[in-house]
């Protein structure tokens, strides 16, 4: 996993392909592809405007309005925001959260997790899988298996809908909501909320269970090709609870090498910074991110459901545990580093979500009346969760009067920052044909980062239909071909 | 009081509306279940009229109804599409003058601002925002003030001098460099005999000043005008 970014001997002669978004909504993406003198890719960047300004933004607020601005930082997972943020105040007000409150909130986490989920697999992922992303792929076995499954658009247009029921309930609005305060919750959920959210469950099982079928039918009818797209080894990083379960909530920090040997384990994450660094690139807005132990060049690591799968011991509900031993099992665990193994990885991760959420239903402690705590404050808070895109940090300093004098987050997308740009480039390898652009170049670079479900909305609110202008430029800068992918999903030059 | 004192009348939109000397247009409406839209009206405090929310038209001349006392037989124009249009402009203008970012904002769902622009059935800001630098002061162990939702209706003002008999906060600059002020030497609530219990820390119409790590501890759906709308508040005998 080494990396030769910037090192050719004579960069001012490469050429540089750009493939960048016509529209920008909210963040703003472009892949720019190096080739060296010999029409190989060399380097792969995969840019991406996001979060800037938003440290110097919380400056000067008082801390217990920052989980709920942060909310308004990204548009795709506002929930993953505010409990990140919350359990960051949680520490600096001192709180021990009351079990209820805890409850409260996983139950908000795992209707998030499902809704986000569904809408990666089922609105992005499931197209790109089902139809074919490439003219030579095999269409006719892939739309014979949608076939075979005529309600999965139906099921995950429902499933999302109750991911976001439960997050309405348990947040008290169905975006932007405020039920998690520091220290704890707002409100409780009454038993006939319960009683509602649970009729469907059952329902959502199935359909959760159905989903995870389906990526293990795509993934099976062709190993080799799934294992190879855009693949490679690298470390991963997730939160385990103490007993190495699947925690996405919380818990301690784990890294795993690209063998699965052990690089920490149980960090305690208010230390994180011990742990991982973060390296500025002059050419990307965004940071990257790396283990320290093992340096710059080899410290960089996945994070995501890919991730959270392979570096867990077991999950703690039934179903998807299961399923994850026939993940870690196929093939000889030959999917384990797979790219396109993150939608298998995501799927076993919904059904969790569904089975946590018929558990967290029937227990009592949802109605409990004991929701907030607080103790000795602190200065520093640092609240670490696993969001549906993965690890999500956020680190806050307050002075005196309790204003935000410093706010760090390191989100998913960051994490995974490098590790986009080698899949990215191991796709362009595989595809990128001397200077002709095709149109399977460029299907096959937005599979690939899709792959990460990047928290772009260009990637993800355009439902698929990324639209991208590609420039093939020579040494001097002079358009050689364009090929422009309109939202529409039509080619045009 | 006995009825001769009532019997003199004023009509608003057609609606014969008693009042007593010395009441305002404001006074005799809310008396008699006609509501007036206003920001810097506070029953409890001498009127102000600086929001101009309740511009009237009496007898087709605006006038401020929080001020302007009642006289027999005013011809009063109060719901109209032409003043409400004009109020829904006000609030617009008090909107963009300021920062208030009612997503993220703890007063959110008990904001009076946020209610009238409901109300006024506000449906974007229309101008353009000012986007001005405004000064928060979180110095008082208590009390959180910002600036950014300061909508300068002196009720802190006059609830510090009235009440609470303290002088906490005053109003200080002309035009658009207009500011609350507070009175201490370095400037600072902290440096003030400021205290959470004050009258003053409970009458501000928006979200400008706030007890500490209060924020977002009523769930939605309990707030104030979360099954009300402001006229129903405001009419509330017990209202603030
Ligand atoms: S702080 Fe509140 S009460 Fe005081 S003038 Fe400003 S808006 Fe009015
Ligand atoms: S309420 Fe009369 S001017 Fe503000």
């Amino acid at each position: 996993m080494t990396f030769n970014l910037e090192t050719a001997a004579h960069p001012e002669n490469l050429k540089r392909i750009v493939i960048e978004p016509v529209t920008r909504v909210e963040g703003h993406g472009k892949v720019t592809l190096l080739l060296d003198e010999d029409n190989r890719v060399h380097q792969a960047r995969f840019h991406i405007v996001e979060f800037r300004g938003f440290e110097k933004f919380v400056q000067g607020r008082p801390f217990w309005e920052v989980p709920v601005l942060v909310q308004r930082l990204c548009g795709i997972c506002p929930v993953s925001h505010n409990l990140a943020a919350c359990k960051a105040m949680d520490m600096i007000i001192g709180a021990t959260v009351p079990a209820a409150a805890d409850k409260l909130r996983r139950l908000m986490h795992m209707g998030q997790i499902l809704q986000s989920h569904a809408l990666h697999f089922f609105h992005l992922s499931a197209p790109d899988l089902l139809f074919g992303f490439d003219a030579a792929v095999g269409k006719r076995n892939i739309a014979g298996l949608a076939a075979a499954y005529p309600d999965i658009a139906r099921q995950g247009v429902a499933l999302r809908r109750y991911g976001q029921e439960v997050i309405r309930l348990t947040s008290g609005k169905r975006v932007h909501g405020t039920g998690v305060i520091s220290g704890g919750m707002n409100k409780n959920l009454s038993r006939d909320e319960c009683d509602y959210l649970l009729k469907e469950i059952e329902q959502v099982i199935a359909w959760s269970q159905a989903a995870v079928e389906l990526i293990k039918a795509i993934y099976r009818e062709r190993p080799d090709f799934h294992n190879s797209f855009g693949s490679y080894r690298s470390s991963f990083m997730s939160l385990v609870r103490a007993d190495g379960a699947l925690d996405l909530y919380h818990g301690g920090l784990r890294a795993r090498d690209e063998h699965g040997q052990t690089i920490f384990d149980h960090v305690d994450y208010t230390h994180y910074w011990d742990y991982i660094h973060e390296e500025v690139k002059s050419w990307s807005y965004m940071k990257f991110p790396f283990i320290r132990a093992r340096g710059r060049e080899q410290g960089w690591y996945r994070v995501g459901p890919l991730a959270r799968i392979n570096n867990c011991d077991f999950i703690p509900t039934q179903r998807a545990e299961a399923e994850r031993k026939i993940f870690k099992e196929f093939g000889g665990g030959s999917a384990t580093q797979a790219t396109l193994a993150y939608h298998w990885a995501r799927m076993i991760e919904m059904l969790h979500a569904a089975e946590a959420i018929q558990e967290l239903l029937h227990d009592p402690d949802l109605q409990s009346d004991d929701l907030v705590s607080s103790g000795e404050r602190q200065l520093r808070g640092v609240g670490v969760i696993e969001a549906p895109r993965g690890t999500l940090i956020h680190h806050y300093r307050i002075n005196e009067d309790e204003q935000i004098v410093r706010a760090n987050l390191i989100v998913a997308t960051t994490h995974n920052n490098q590790a986009m740009n080698e899949a990215v480039r191991q796709v362009a390898l595989q595809y990128l044909d001397g200077q002709q652009i095709t149109e399977g170049l460029l299907n096959h670079i937005e599979v690939a980062i899709r792959a990460f479900d990047p928290c772009l909305s260009c990637a993800t609110h355009a439902l698929g239909k990324m639209p991208l202008e590609v420039e093939l430029l020579d040494a001097a800068g002079t358009l050689i071909q364009r090929l422009i992918k309109d939202s529409d999903g039509r080619h045009r030059t | 009081m006995g009825a001769p004192a009532m019997s003199k009348t004023i009509t608003i939109d057609g609606k014969n509306v008693p009042f007593s000397d010395g009441q305002t247009i404001m006074d005799a409406a809310l008396a008699a279940g006609v509501y007036i839209p206003h920001l810097c009206h506070n029953p409890q405090f001498e009127p102000h009229g600086s929001c101009k929310l309740c511009v009237v038209s009496v007898n087709g001349r605006n006038m401020t109804s929080c001020t302007m006392p009642a006289a027999e037989d005013m011809v009063v124009a109060n719901n109209t599409p032409e003043l409400n249009s004009d109020r829904k402009a006000l609030v617009q203008m008090l909107f963009v003058e300021g920062n208030h970012i009612c997503p993220a904002c703890e007063a959110s769902g008990n904001c009076q601002l946020q209610a009238a622009a409901y109300y006024l059935d506000m449906l974007s800001p229309h101008y353009t925002h000012f986007y001005q630098p405004r000064a928060v002061d979180a110095s008082h162990p208590e009390i959180f003030l910002d600036l950014n939702r300061c909508i300068l209706c002196e009720l802190c003002v006059r609830a510090s001098r009235e009440v609470d008999g303290k002088n906490v906060f005053g109003i200080s600059g002309r035009g658009i460099g207009t500011r609350l002020v507070v009175n201490a030497a370095s400037g600072r609530l902290g440096d003030t005999n400021f205290a959470a219990t004050d009258k003053a820390a409970h009458v501000c119409p928006t979200g400008a000043i706030l007890i500490k790590r209060q924020g977002y501890r009523i769930p939605i759906g309990q707030r104030t005008f979360d099954h009300k709308n402001i006229s129903e508040v405001q009419m509330e005998p017990d209202h603030e």
